[in-house]
């Protein structure tokens, strides 16, 4: 499990966030919700030590971050970046990158590398995509496939930054239902997500940030009223039979 | 079942093979033809004889050996490692207008070249590696520039450009205070390989052949960088020092290249370009297939340089940009076009 102690974080010596703790638990959806600028996207990529902390500390199951090797890290929490580059490959070879972490100089994959791919690929439902360039797929099958390549990093930790900017409502709820299996799987997957309702519908709990600090954590139920502040936005609730649901 | 699987979902690579036959045969014609052709046409059957050993001292052996089989050996060598560095230069920089002759890693070299003949003509032996010091030079200014700033794709090759500038001025204010400083390189400014001797290729042989085998056996690495720094580091990628390994390997290449063949131009914005189109953009085949393009390119244009105005010869890199220029330009209208973005 990560955990974030008393963690200060920005770019070149100035905090965005500040004295922030929480922990990423197995087995359930953490969404991440704030105001831009707030610094959930520096939250991740400074838990993922893709940029310095400031401060504070970063604990891999037990471990300081600073202790662990980028490979043995990246063997532990995979990370679906906001920005993502789309070279003129095969989706199939675009998913094998995920297997990088477990493979030492010079790169030679193994059998097991091509079986957590295959699996990768059916999790994602885009086994038939898997010897299409990736240029010539669409936004949301790119996405499926980005998903893939960090679901063959099998870590227990799943990190994805936006995940459902730029899809379509379809893709949006596949992506979600999609991250609700991983937890029911037992692994932590953490989202940053700008869009209330759809984190107040996924997510087992939210973490509220606000002027980089974590204003609050807990269910859905329970951040519900802070969300409106943090936000100033009226949000409703309607009983369905599948639970609460919420709208602006 | 499962391996029906595995066999379904992998791309196979045969469908790239036939490609790879054909560069290789292009690449063989392109030198068989360079050692027949010229002046004294030589036959096929006559050219294994000579290669055999079995027509020693004769005129067609001496043709061959001292004059043809040098320059051909030059071209195939020069062609591949400009290629391959631009390859590399293009996927570190993710930036498809970055080439050796582009970013000032060939004038870098070139500088150092025409120092070292200014200083200490009679040592050939380590031109290479002044050649080498000199691209590295380029290199790390150009990284520096891309690292310190955050600079934009476009901005690093326009400061590439100004670094090349810099450098190509030297050369020019070496070559008037030290006039015979580049004594037997007459083509050197526009690339050139008339002239040459095995021994002035032997040194950057191995050089470009240690370079090669290092960056293909860091292909899949590359790969990763294509996917932009962040995710390759989330997957475990040290991105800053790969991109610096690679830089000074594609340095190393255009370097020993450059220390025999002069600044020749075009050879690694465009093979790398095409080749990128042939086989995608995964590393191992783009890097084997720009090698091999390369070779072919650049034997291709030095046999025309020859053969087009005969018995007077052109310098090769005239050739190069003759089609080189009309290539670029293609390519900045493609960019305008909104297709390679910044």
């Amino acid at each position: 499990m990560i955990e974030v102690q008393t963690l200060r974080a920005g770019y070149a010596g100035q905090a965005v966030l500040t004295d922030l703790s929480l922990s990423f638990p197995p087995g359930k959806v953490l969404a991440l919700v704030g105001p831009n600028g707030c610094g959930k996207s520096t939250l991740l990529r400074t838990v993922l030590g893709l940029q310095p902390k400031l401060g504070g500390e970063i604990l891999y199951d037990g471990c300081p971050l600073e202790t662990l090797s980028p490979r043995i890290r990246a063997q532990k929490a995979a990370y679906l970046a906001q920005s993502r580059s789309v070279p003129n490959i095969t989706a199939w070879r675009m998913v094998l990158h995920g297997r990088f972490p477990y493979l030492s100089y010079p790169r030679r994959y193994r059998p097991e590398d091509y079986q957590a791919v295959e699996q990768a690929l059916r999790l994602a439902d885009a086994e038939t995509l898997a010897q299409t360039p990736m240029q010539t797929l669409s936004g949301g099958q790119q996405q499926k496939i980005y998903l893939a390549m960090v679901l063959a990093q099998q870590t227990q930790t799943i990190l994805m930054d936006e995940p459902t900017t730029y899809l379509d409502i379809r893709h949006q709820l596949e992506v979600m239902h999609l991250a609700r299996q991983l937890a029911e799987q037992g692994r932590a997957v953490v989202l940053v997500l700008h869009d209330l309702c759809l984190a107040l519908r996924t997510a087992d709990e939210i973490a509220v940030l606000d002027q980089g600090r974590l204003v609050q954590q807990g269910t859905p139920e329970e951040v519900y009223g802070v969300l409106e502040q943090v936000f100033c936005v009226t949000l409703h609730q309607v009983e369905t039979e599948d639970g609460p649901r919420y709208y602006l | 079942m499962k391996s029906w699987r595995t066999f379904s979902i992998r791309r196979s690579p045969d469908n790239r093979i036939p490609l790879f036959a054909v560069l290789a045969v292009l690449t063989v014609l392109a030198g068989a033809a360079s050692l027949c052709l010229g002046p004294v046409l030589i036959p096929p059957g006559e050219l294994l004889e000579v290669l055999l050993g079995r027509m020693p001292n004769t005129p067609q052996a001496k043709i061959l050996l001292f004059a043809r089989l040098p320059r051909t050996c030059g071209c195939l060598l020069a062609g591949m490692a400009l290629a391959v560095s631009g390859a590399v230069i293009q996927g570190v920089l993710r930036n498809p207008l970055a080439a050796p002759h582009i970013i000032g890693v060939s004038s870098g070299a070139g500088l150092m070249v025409t120092l070292w003949g200014a200083v200490a003509p009679t040592a050939a032996a380590v031109l290479p590696l002044a050649a080498f010091l000199g691209a590295l030079a380029g290199v790390v200014l150009v990284l520096l520039i891309a690292e310190k700033t955050g600079a934009a794709r476009i901005t690093v090759v326009l400061a590439g450009v100004a670094v090349s500038s810099m450098f190509n001025a030297g050369i020019d204010a070496v070559i008037t205070l030290f006039p015979h400083a580049l004594n037997g390189y007459s083509d050197f400014r526009i690339g050139g390989l008339s002239g040459l001797s095995m021994s002035r290729i032997l040194p950057a042989f191995w050089v470009i052949l240690a370079a090669f085998l290092f960056i293909l056996s860091l292909a899949g690495e590359l790969d990763l960088l294509l996917l932009g720094t962040e995710t390759a580091q989330s997957l475990g990628l040290r991105a800053k020092p790969l991109r610096l390994i690679l830089l000074i390997l594609a340095a190393a290449l255009a370097g020993a290249a450059v220390s025999f063949s002069g600044l020749l131009g075009f050879v690694g914005l465009i093979v790398p370009h095409i080749m990128r189109r042939l086989v995608g953009e995964e590393s191992r085949p783009l890097l084997l297939a720009s090698a091999l393009g390369g070779a072919a390119l650049l034997t291709g244009c030095d046999l025309l340089s020859r053969l087009l105005f005969a018995p007077y010869e052109l310098p090769v890199g005239i050739v190069l940009s003759l089609a080189g220029g009309p290539f670029f330009l293609w390519l900045l209208l493609r960019q305008r076009g909104g297709r390679i973005h910044d």
